[in-house]
């Protein structure tokens, strides 16, 4: 086997096994910490090993054992120095000691990680990061980079967090029946925010679109699809993911700038992304549940998807998709997406008005601006465009959109 | 393990006779189900003297050490199987005495 094919392999475990590896790690040693550097560890060694030994045939359970031996190693070493107060901060688990698992508990000790990771008791950033290194198996300076902070500073934040999940107890469980939904819905909230993050990256150092963010999100919402396939919306955000991703190259010009949806070159799609998003949007409306905000979303990325050309776009059904959503979330942000929805159903007059009406809540937000830029500019009122697009040129985070929004505005007449 | 469960206090006043019996029913509960340690409300903070005995010579300072518009108006420690359990009796305890909770583990 030659060294690329190690490389893949190598690279492929670590993708599909990691977080296998760190989840039974934690459920045995009980102790995130433990889990997470015998996990690194085993991983460095099969870098180390596997190119002159040979992948061995089963990785997995090759990681598992090198991982469990380094961690039985590190506890010894502790051990010496401090046994009592190692076991008084031991993860808690209310759950009988592990015996050889079948298949299907092993997965559920996956989703464990994933809840632990995501718990309500932890800030939005630091579910993230937690959920980022412990899960996806990022590395804390690619975690750094991702979200623009310090590695110290990111390193500090993942270390508290495990330390709190220690100390106050934080369990390693699914949470019960009657709490799952909320806690779903949390992890999946995680989730948004990371593919979101690479989708729309921002930093005026950063590449537009940040694959490794948008990837990383897709494949972490892929594993909880596979544990909780019957989850609406874990099914409809895993489809809101993909037919934003299939769009992905030709979202941005070759000169770095943002290419709108409706001048997109459509033949550029991903076509298996589609395929693969447009069939979970057809399983949802089978399944004949009320929708969640997810699969609302999905459904209508799923609408614009479907239209060959921008003109064939079923603006009605985007708009009424839109109304079913701001009954479920009246939030100002959906408000702005249903108007410019509205724009092409009613006209650029009737949209501006829906939006001039959002002004108290997203003078702050650049979409707000670029939006309202848009709509003057359909209406021929230039110099009010103008200022609008150079609010939102202001405002903008990401390069490529500033680079839009720019030739944009100086297009004005 | 025992988590400290902290009242905290951001308006002026103690509890009302309704926030009062709501409080006593939780109570009745927390003992019921065997998570109750112990509990009491606090004086106002303007009745806090702060000792200083570090130097050999104790100090006494009139007030709380740390002046706020939020404070510690009273507490709870319960035992509790872990932070879950613990996050829901706080939440039911928020809302008994119709006031913002803080939850600490005890080491």
């Amino acid at each position: 086997m030659n060294g690329v094919d190690v490389r893949g392999a190598i690279t492929r475990a670590h993708h599909e096994e990691w977080a296998r590896v760190v989840a039974s790690l934690t459920r045995r040693f009980g102790d995130l910490d433990i889990a997470e550097e015998a996990a690194a560890e085993a991983f460095a060694t099969a870098v180390e090993r596997w190119p002159a030994d040979g992948v061995p045939p089963r990785p997995g359970a090759w990681l598992t054992t090198t991982a469990n031996r380094k961690a039985i190693d590190r506890i010894r070493r502790e051990n010496k120095r401090d046994d009592k107060q190692k076991e008084a901060q031991m993860l808690y688990d209310d759950d009988p000691p592990e015996p050889p698992a079948p298949l299907g508990a092993i997965d559920d000790e996956r989703l464990r990680l994933i809840f632990t990771c995501c718990h309500p008791a932890l800030a939005m950033e630091t579910r993230v990061a937690l959920t980022l290194r412990l899960v996806a198996g990022l590395t804390v300076p690619e975690i750094a980079r991702a979200f623009l902070v310090q590695e110290t500073t990111m390193g500090r934040r993942i270390t508290r967090a495990k330390d709190k999940i220690k100390a106050a107890r934080i369990p390693y469980r699914v949470p019960s029946a009657a709490d799952l939904p909320a806690r779903v819905s949390g992890v999946l909230a995680v989730l948004f925010l990371v593919f979101n993050e690479g989708y729309l990256a921002t930093g005026p150092g950063t590449d537009p679109v940040r694959h490794d963010l948008t990837g990383e999100a897709i494949r972490l919402t892929r594993l909880i699809r596979a544990l909780m396939p019957d989850d609406g919306e874990v099914a409809g955000l895993l489809a809101l993911m993909l037919l934003t991703e299939a769009r992905r190259t030709a979202r941005v010009s070759a000169s770095g700038e943002l290419v709108t949806l409706g001048e997109q070159d459509r033949g550029a799609w991903d076509t298996a992304l589609l395929a693969e998003g447009h069939r979970l949007v057809r399983e949802r409306l089978a399944a004949g549940v009320a929708p969640g905000r997810y699969q609302i979303l999905a459904a209508i990325s799923a609408v614009h998807t479907s239209a060959r050309d921008v003109r064939d776009t079923d603006w009605s059904q985007v708009v009424a998709l839109y109304d079913q959503l701001v009954r479920l979330d009246p939030s100002p942000i959906i408000a702005l997406n249903r108007a410019i929805a509205v724009a092409e159903l009613d006209g650029p007059q009737v949209a501006l008005a829906a939006v001039d009406r959002l002004e108290d809540t997203l003078a702050g937000y650049h979409a707000y601006h670029a939006t309202r830029a848009d709509l003057l500019r359909r209406l021929g009122r230039s110099q009010q465009s103008r200022a609008a697009y150079d609010k939102a040129i202001e405002l903008a985070g990401n390069t490529a959109e500033t680079a839009y929004l720019t030739r944009r505005r100086d297009q004005l007449g | 393990m025992q988590y400290l469960v902290s009242v905290i206090f951001d308006k002026a006043g103690m509890a009302t006779p309704d926030e009062q019996a709501a409080i006593d029913v939780f109570n009745d509960r927390l003992v019921a189900e065997g998570h109750w340690v112990f509990a009491g409300g606090l004086g106002a903070p303007s009745t806090a003297t702060v000792i200083d005995n570090r130097g050999g010579e104790p100090m006494f300072t009139d007030g709380p050490f740390l002046e706020s518009k939020e404070f510690l108006g009273g507490f709870w420690i319960i035992e509790a199987a872990d932070l879950d359990v613990a996050l829901k009796l706080a939440a039911e305890g928020s809302k008994a005495c119709n006031r913002k909770i803080e939850v600490r583990p005890f080491l």
